[in-house]
């Protein structure tokens, strides 16, 4: 829907033929395109105000890199700027003088605070740790049984009361009984409530007093717009926060969120909630939020991901085959597996900066990956090696063994050509002008030297 | 990281075998065509916008001429539940009452606009039209400014549509409520079917959320309240089973209208998206859903839109449920999925209680969100 930041800075600097130091006008207008980014990722108009304050400073006392463009400068001034905020790497749990260690999960209805809860002990109980989930959630029908039900799929063991009036005598009788029970984490889940809601407010209150947790986590939904900072203040005034747990990462919302709630709070994201499953539960990573919110992808993700998926000789290997173009249908094949290993595609294309704007989603690439394969296995040894032998009767052959239909033969035949012309391009023409034929929509990320 | 080898490396093998599969897939098809009103598949069912609630002629018609929800009773208003919430436009309006309308002016309302979430392109074009509208019309103060902006914010709203919920000729009737994870659907629903047996209808309901822990036993809390009846399958059984079968339960009961509450699911996630189209699908196979209604929560920012326009694609989308707009979030979002989608906001959602469902009004919504 938007240009991403980086590709919009470029076109002022083009415009601009800025060379060297920023000069003041280059300057507010870069701003400006800053401002709108965070914007329109949801970031608070409050925290935009102070940021691009901030940003504004830390430029005029720039340094100049020479080996920088002035996009990639002032981008490195917003990406730390950001960091700044955000935290400069993950912060765990604290640990409590004695145990059990108390987590109190807080937030607004709807956020994900039974989900992250369970996903919370889950972790923990794969650490080698005892946690009970407390249900203190007294006020959303079934919020108990569901909380047992995920409690029975993590294996960790759920403190419910049936007669049940006060979270916070519930959650003091759960500490006494976790404590004699030897349980290492005592994970309370409460009633989601408007922040504007001062009886539930006080509740809150209540039970934060009745257990003096450890952390006071606060959930938050990433796809929270400008509201982010009133949600966050509140909590903040009625219960001493120590975290913020962000969720629905999965989805593509820019998670200006992030920003506002770490801003208002100063306190650090803890942890990111990536999918419906129980074992979805990340440590939060600072700069990736901050590459996301500038819409410039999550590429140091991706990055691991690739380096555990793709094995560092082979890696090599394939560098120097697609150098030198002879990459063959064999080779992709072999690719296309490890990048399987690496998750599936849709998740991956949320990493890379513009993605979202491509007219296929990643699972229709998952979905018809499976055909891809079938296709090329469905070569001989020959033709996976020289393309070039597949003519007409060869191609209707394959075909009918991979239960594909001649187009979808041609059609890979044709796209596997484009790739090996991309990769001369890449290997002979080296900084050549020559540019990769993308699909549209597509952008490739900042720095991949292609 | 391996030493002697650039770490980009891995990342452009990836993309390289990503632009190969992408460049295949994609070749397969158009992009799909975008236009700026809800192209979802379904006809409406009603050629008639005044037709929606009345019965079909000869199909016995029970009392109700009224649009659900527009109760007689006496309910706190949208507007009294805001009294909570800050207030942070009119005030400073308020403050500049006698003075001429400045910069500071224009860049409060700027402000105030983003800040309900309408979206910082929509808050600057809607700004600089009321420039020119407070130029043209000779206002003179400040105070004169905020009317002015309600009035251009209603009539971006559309004052023609009906935003009543359609019924369908043939009992049952058959609505559908979509949207992401933790945007109120179920609650909405119990609400709704409060609404409905209040009226003497008789309701059932479809857990067709057979993914969440616990959705059903959460429905049928809210089924036994309104005094509506729910129909449900094991945990993990197929969605599409429960609405179906929901639906010979309809019939056979002769029910009034059957609300179907589905999984919350990001609108990312093709797999589920298509999951709801085939709901919808295996109903109509029989039926018709007459209303399928994507639930918002009022605290969403911009990601509301790609939601709405997600969902309408999927399942075609036939209004929009604004809900808990009883916290500080002003749902400016709707504005926007109104607008650049043409889906009609239909309800509101205003709290926990059975009674907390009202029939959106234009002229309300903008009164909060400016106040």
């Amino acid at each position: 829907m938007f240009d991403t930041l980086s590709t919009r800075l470029d076109d002022i600097f083009t415009r601009l033929r800025a060379r060297g130091r920023l000069n003041e006008k280059q300057v507010d207008e870069v701003l400006r395109e800053i401002r709108l980014a965070l914007l329109e990722a949801d970031v608070s108009l409050k925290v935009v105000k102070a940021f691009v304050a901030d940003v504004r400073e830390r430029a005029a006392g720039a340094e100049i890199h020479k080996s920088l463009t002035p996009a990639q400068q002032v981008i490195k001034i917003v990406h730390e700027a950001l960091i700044d905020i955000l935290g400069r790497e993950h912060v765990g749990l604290e640990h409590p003088q004695r145990p059990p260690r108390i987590l109190l999960i807080a937030g607004l209805q709807g956020s994900g605070k039974t989900t992250a809860a369970a996903k919370l002990a889950n972790m923990l109980k794969k650490q080698g740790r005892r946690p009970l989930l407390v249900a203190a959630d007294l006020r959303r029908p079934a919020a108990i049984r569901q909380l047992q039900l995920l409690g029975e799929q993590v294996k960790v063991p759920v403190y419910a009361e049936a007669d049940h009036q006060d979270a916070a005598s519930l959650a003091g009788r759960a500490l006494k009984h976790a404590t004699e029970e030897h349980h290492t984490d005592l994970i309370v889940d409460t009633a989601g409530r408007m922040h504007v809601d001062a009886d539930l407010m006080a509740e809150l209150g209540a039970v934060a007093r009745a257990v003096d947790p450890t952390e006071t986590l606060l959930v938050c939904d990433a796809m929270t717009g400008q509201d982010a900072v009133n949600v966050a203040q509140s909590f903040l005034e009625e219960v001493d926060l120590s975290g913020i747990i962000l969720t629905k990462l999965d989805g593509d919302a820019r998670g200006g969120a992030a920003l506002s709630m770490t801003y208002v709070t100063e306190r650090p994201i803890k942890f990111a909630g990536i999918g419906e499953k129980l074992g979805d539960l990340e440590p939060f990573h600072p700069d990736r939020m901050a590459s996301r919110i500038l819409g410039m992808g999550d590429v140091l993700t991706l990055i691991e991901k690739a380096e555990q998926a793709f094995d560092e000789e082979q890696a090599v290997e394939m560098q120097e085959k697609m150098l030198r173009a002879d990459f063959t249908f064999e080779d992709f094949l072999g690719q296309m597996q490890a990048l399987k290993k690496m998750g599936p595609i849709s998740s991956m294309l949320g990493m890379l900066p513009g993605m979202s704007k491509m007219p296929i989603s990643g699972d229709e690439i998952d979905r018809e990956m499976p055909k891809v394969e079938a296709i090329i296995r469905s070569m001989t040894a020959r033709e996976r090696n020289d393309p070039s032998l597949l003519n007409g009767s060869r191609r209707k052959r394959i075909a009918r063994g991979a239960g594909a239909t001649v187009q979808d033969v041609n059609k890979l035949v044709k796209q596997f050509g484009e790739v090996r012309k991309m990769m001369k391009m890449m290997g002979g023409g080296g900084k050549g002008k020559g540019k990769m034929k993308l699909p549209p929509g597509m952008k490739l990320p900042p720095g991949l030297g292609l | 990281m391996p030493a002697g080898i650039a770490p980009e490396i891995y990342i452009a093998i990836a993309v390289v075998v990503l632009i190969a599969l992408i460049g295949f897939v994609g070749r397969r098809r158009k992009p799909p065509e975008r236009t700026d009103v809800d192209t979802g598949p379904i006809p409406k069912v009603e050629p008639e916008p005044r037709a929606t609630t009345a019965e079909a002629p000869g199909a016995e018609a029970p009392p109700v001429a009224a649009p659900p929800v527009e109760v007689e009773a006496p309910k706190p208003s949208l507007r009294d539940r805001l009294t909570k919430s800050r207030r942070f436009l009119s005030d400073r309006l308020a403050n500049a009452f006698g003075r001429a309308p400045d910069e500071e002016t224009w860049e409060d309302v700027e402000a105030a606009l983003i800040q309900a979430d309408v979206g910082v392109e929509a808050a600057t074009k809607i700004t600089e039209d009321l420039k020119s509208e407070a130029r043209e019309r000779r206002i003179t103060t400040a105070g004169e400014v905020r009317g002015l902006l309600a009035e251009e914010l209603v009539s971006l709203f559309d004052t023609e549509t009906d935003r009543a919920l359609t019924f369908a000729p043939q009992k049952p009737t058959v609505w559908m409520v979509l949207g992401v994870n933790g945007t109120g659907k179920t609650t909405t629903i119990g609400k709704l079917a409060a609404d409905l047996t209040g009226r003497d209808r008789k309701v059932s309901l479809a857990a067709a959320d057979t993914f969440r822990a616990a959705a059903d036993e959460q429905l049928q809390i809210w089924a036994d309240r309104a005094g509506a009846e729910l129909v449900k399958h094991q945990p993990g059984a197929d969605p599409g089973a429960v609405a179906y079968d929901a639906l010979q339960h309809a019939r056979a009961r002769e029910m009034d209208v059957l609300i179907v509450d589905t999984a919350g699911r990001l609108h990312t996630k093709t797999p589920l998206m298509d999951e709801l189209a085939k709901i919808r699908r295996v109903i109509e196979k029989e039926g018709k859903v007459t209303e399928a209604l994507l639930v918002i929560d009022a605290t969403a920012g911009q990601n509301g839109l790609v939601q709405a326009r997600e969902f309408a694609e999927a399942a075609g989308v036939t209004g929009v449920v604004l809900t808990k707009l009883d916290g500080t979030a002003k749902g400016g979002i709707a504005l926007a999925i109104e607008r650049t989608l043409g889906i009609p906001i239909k309800l509101v959602g205003v709290g926990e209680g059975l009674q907390d469902l009202e029939p959106f009004d234009p002229k309300t919504f903008v009164d909060a969100l400016l106040s």
